[in-house]
């Protein structure tokens, strides 16, 4: 299982703080960002949209990298701290 | 050397931090930077909502401050950014360098300004009296941080 995490607009827009999903050996950010939207098929516009950032274990990812059980992702917006 | 990063929603003393800095070994020079909320454009701030990740908010600031002195060779750096409600004109956010010299004290703490804005997982959300919305980010942001990447950083903006 990975956790996965959405923050500030995304998550009122999702209407959900953290959610876990079923991971598979060599599973993809995307491939489970895609499993996400199969199960919710309303957060496609809003999970799929190029501004939306991902984290992996607390650090910047790409989609591309490879997730495993116990991981932990985050999917939020541009961040504007400061 | 050290670093010292906190968030945290209570406020913020600069001058308890600013005697802590201007202890650190070799130190010549303090360098300090306090964000301040500031009112919209129509004068109608009610609060300023921040929300954050915890566990990577601390992670990525510990990170820019190590990587703030390994580039410009820095004694001690704290870095505080307040979370939660915060009213008009209160303090959000403290950069502090204790340097040899005041060059790279102001470097550092401009390169950790400039990349906590596009780094850091903070969210504003500014409550009016009528609406509250998520503050977008700014273009002028990410080119304030790519120009630290690219060894422009010392050519004024156009």
């Amino acid at each position: 299982m990975v956790k996965v995490k959405f923050f500030a607009a995304l998550r009122e827009r999702l209407n959900c703080a953290e959610i876990e999903v079923e991971s598979q050996r060599n599973d993809t950010v995307a491939q489970i960002r895609e499993r996400l939207v199969a199960q919710h098929p309303t957060w496609q516009h809003e999970l799929l949209a190029n501004e939306v950032l991902c984290a992996k274990n607390f650090t910047f990812t790409d989609v591309t990298a490879t997730v495993q059980s116990g991981d932990e992702l985050a999917f939020f917006p541009p961040v504007t701290g400061g | 050397m050290s670093i010292n990063v906190r968030v945290q929603n209570a406020d913020f003393c600069q001058a308890e931090e600013y005697l802590k800095l201007s202890n650190a070994s070799n130190c010549g020079a303090v360098i300090t930077f306090t964000g301040l909320v500031r009112e919209l454009v129509d004068g109608d701030l009610q609060t300023l909502h921040l929300e954050h990740y915890p566990g990577m908010t601390e992670q990525v600031l510990e990170q820019l401050a190590q990587q703030a002195q390994q580039r410009f060779g820095v004694e001690q750096i704290t870095i505080i950014h307040r979370v939660g409600s915060l009213k008009l004109n209160e303090q959000i956010v403290f950069v502090g360098v204790a340097a040899g010299h005041r060059k790279a004290g102001f470097a550092a703490c401009m390169f950790v300004m400039d990349y906590l804005k596009t780094q850091a997982p903070f969210w504003k959300r500014e409550v009016t009296s009528t609406d509250n919305y998520w503050v977008a980010a700014k273009e002028s942001d990410r080119t304030a941080a790519t120009r630290w990447a690219d060894g422009t950083e010392n050519r004024v903006a156009s």
